[in-house]
């Protein structure tokens, strides 16, 4: 399992400095996610999967017979397909303020790049639930009057994410406007 | 008026022109001090009787559903437990209908119209005249006849609570003028005096044209010829009456809904200009008016159904301007009514829209996607277009049913980049523009570079945009 975790920072990286030599426009300052966010999924991903794998090894393996516990590489190769992706998936969220708007650019397959002008921001959230808080973690949500705006971005210190609250209420109150 | 100092601290911030602001503010706390000014209405006394026939509706329901435990119940009744019965339930209902009229106030202040309902669970609503998307006085057949109607106004977040059911016909109209003229910045004392603004026509549909505009489009005849075809079918196949009806009744009805239901809700369909705003009316039974203040318009959408396109004037050579019918739509938030036009010669249309959209002019040509959009969508990549003005964003969608949306830059609640795998591959990526009516207006498969540069161009726009955009007190 290690071995796969450092194949995959190895290869993550990579594909970070592909998209790190995108045509330079009015240089964005881009800030990514903690690492507390990866380390958490990754957790939740061997807590759910690691269980399972023995699971399907032991029960069919033992009530039907040795060759039954082939089942067990299904969960198994998840967990082995999932910690890389989720260190790509990590790697792809990044966000940056702008003098005028906000920036934000996910996905790795699916990408998707959302600029939202701080005047048009009508309310601003934080959230966090029980396992973000224990490892540290709250997330912003914009909204605006349209309800399609998905300006969300996961897993910041709670710190920033307080600072970048109270920094784009206060820009969002400068710069306000109706619909 | 004596205005306490400090007061202007409670307002919110944003409203365009502070001082305007302020002063209004001071006014309506002065009212609330003095509490003079504010005076409480209640509805119409015929409004109880509007939910009157809520029981008969719940007993026909219940027979319809258990027809035998129906009849046995009939045949125990007597004359005597029937009187009773009513003797206990009229009673009662009058009374509710009459306390939830009692008990139903509303009033115009300065800067809000609040309406405050509720007998045993207090419901405060404060409308904020400043936000008004558009207010709409609709009168329903029934309340045709008896001289009354209802009024909303459309506010980001107002549901079917928040309109003021009924009124009198000429106390409603006397009170949208009102509210239209509080909201438009004139001094409280004045509102009342400036009465209804006077309209200008700029459309009437008329029924012939409506008609054939109807026989022309394709949900017609579907529906139509679905509620033919399937019920032999389904006869056939199961010789069960029941099933038959069950499933020919709601087709029957998506037919009726499609063409008659159709020809009346949009007879007589008049667009006229005032200094309000638009002003809508419809309609053969139930008539509806809504007037849009300006500025409040976020798309409009212009649909050139197949069937529209060759019909109307002579078409001239061009065929990308087109010269047939068009149908217009607009989004306004809050507002439930998306028809600006139903149907209309081209021309006409487009300059209905140069007056609801000030300073625009629908582009003539759109920018197709690039040729290997085709790996993407095969036939329909050619539908796609984009044009972006001084003033727009336009984006046109299909290929026999033409849609094209234009989102003023103002307008644009924020702007996305989406690209899957595929068009990854092909370098092509779509641009969404969000608008604060929820619905979101999408340039598809362009190329990639350019999407992006799209992008960050359309975010600018829609920062600048507002600054050009009239106050939300458009008078002011």
């Amino acid at each position: 399992m290690d071995d796969a975790g450092h194949a995959a920072e190895g290869g993550a990286a990579g594909w970070g400095g592909v998209t790190g030599s995108a045509p330079s426009r009015d240089e964005p300052v881009w800030t990514g996610l903690p690492r507390g966010l990866l380390r958490m999924r990754r957790l939740l991903l061997v807590v759910w999967l690691v269980p399972l794998t023995v699971a399907a090894a032991l029960v069919p393996g033992l009530l039907a017979g040795p060759g039954w516990a082939v089942f067990a590489l299904l969960p198994l190769g998840l967990l082995l397909w999932g910690w890389p992706m989720l260190g790509r998936n990590w790697l792809s969220w990044r966000y940056a303020e702008r003098a005028d708007d906000l920036l934000i650019s996910r996905g790795v397959l699916w990408r998707e790049e959302t600029v939202v002008p701080y005047g048009r921001m009508q309310l601003v959230e934080v959230t966090s639930g029980p396992v973000e808080r224990h490892f540290g973690l709250a997330g912003v949500q914009l909204h605006t009057a349209a309800a399609a705006t998905d300006a969300r971005i996961p897993g910041l210190d709670p710190a920033e994410a307080e600072r970048l609250r109270d920094r784009l209420t206060e820009l969002g109150e400068a710069r306000s406007a109706g619909l | 008026m004596n205005t306490p100092p400090g007061t202007p601290s409670a307002l919110p911030a944003g409203n365009g022109d502070p001082a305007r602001a302020d002063a209004a503010g001071v006014e309506a706390t002065g009212e609330e001090a003095t509490g003079e000014t504010v005076v409480e209405h209640r509805l119409h006394p015929v409004t109880p009787l509007r939910r009157a026939w809520a029981p008969v509706a719940v007993l026909i329901g219940w027979a319809v559903h258990d027809p035998d435990q129906a009849q046995r119940q009939l045949t125990r009744l007597t004359t005597t437990s029937l009187l009773l019965g009513l003797a206990v339930l009229l009673p009662a209902a009058a009374l509710y209908g009459f306390l939830t009229w009692w008990f139903t106030h509303f009033s115009v202040t300065g800067t809000e119209l609040r309406i405050r309902t509720g007998l045993v669970f207090r419901r405060t609503a404060h409308i904020r005249l400043e936000r008004i998307q558009a207010v709409d006085v609709t009168r329903p057949l029934l309340a045709r006849v008896v001289g009354v109607a209802k009024l909303k106004l459309d506010v980001i977040g107002t549901d079917k609570k928040d309109e003021l059911a009924y009124l009198g016909e000429a106390h409603a109209r006397a009170l949208r003028a009102e509210l239209l003229a509080r909201a438009a910045g004139f001094a409280p004392e004045t509102a009342h005096e400036v009465g209804e603004a006077p309209v200008r026509p700029l459309l009437h549909v008329p029924a012939g044209v409506l008609a054939v505009s109807i026989l022309l489009s394709g949900a017609t005849w579907g529906s139509l010829a679905a509620a033919v075809v399937v019920p032999p079918l389904l006869w056939l196949a199961t010789h069960s009456l029941w099933t038959v009806l069950a499933v020919a009744l709601p087709l029957l009805g998506a037919a009726g809904a499609s063409s008659v239901g159709r020809f009346v809700g949009e007879y007589g369909w008049t667009v006229g200009e005032s200094p309000d705003g638009l002003r809508i009316d419809h309609g053969l039974l139930d008539r509806a008016h809504e007037t849009v203040p300006p500025g409040r318009v976020q798309t409009v959408r212009i649909v050139e159904p197949l069937l529209w396109r060759r019909w109307g004037s002579p078409r001239s050579s061009g065929a990308e301007s087109g010269k047939g019918w068009v149908r217009v739509e607009l989004d306004v938030a809050g507002s439930s009514n998306s028809v600006l036009v139903p149907v209309a010669p081209r021309e006409m249309a487009e300059s209905v829209i140069a007056r609801v959209l000030p300073g625009v002019a629908v582009p003539p040509a759109l920018i197709r996607p690039p040729r290997r959009a085709r790996w993407c969508v095969p036939f329909w990549w050619r539908g796609y277009g984009l044009a972006v003005t001084d003033r727009v964003f336009v984006a046109r969608h299909g290929l026999l049913r033409r849609s094209v949306a234009l989102v003023p830059h103002a307008k644009v609640q924020s702007v996305r980049l989406a690209q899957g795998p595929w068009e990854r591959f092909k370098g092509l990526a779509d641009v969404h523009v969000d608008t604060g009516a929820n619905k979101t207006v999408t340039a598809r498969l362009r190329d990639a570079d350019e999407a992006v540069e799209l992008l960050h161009a359309q975010a600018d726009r829609s920062r600048t945009g507002r600054g050009e955009a009239r106050p939300d007190r458009w008078m002011a």
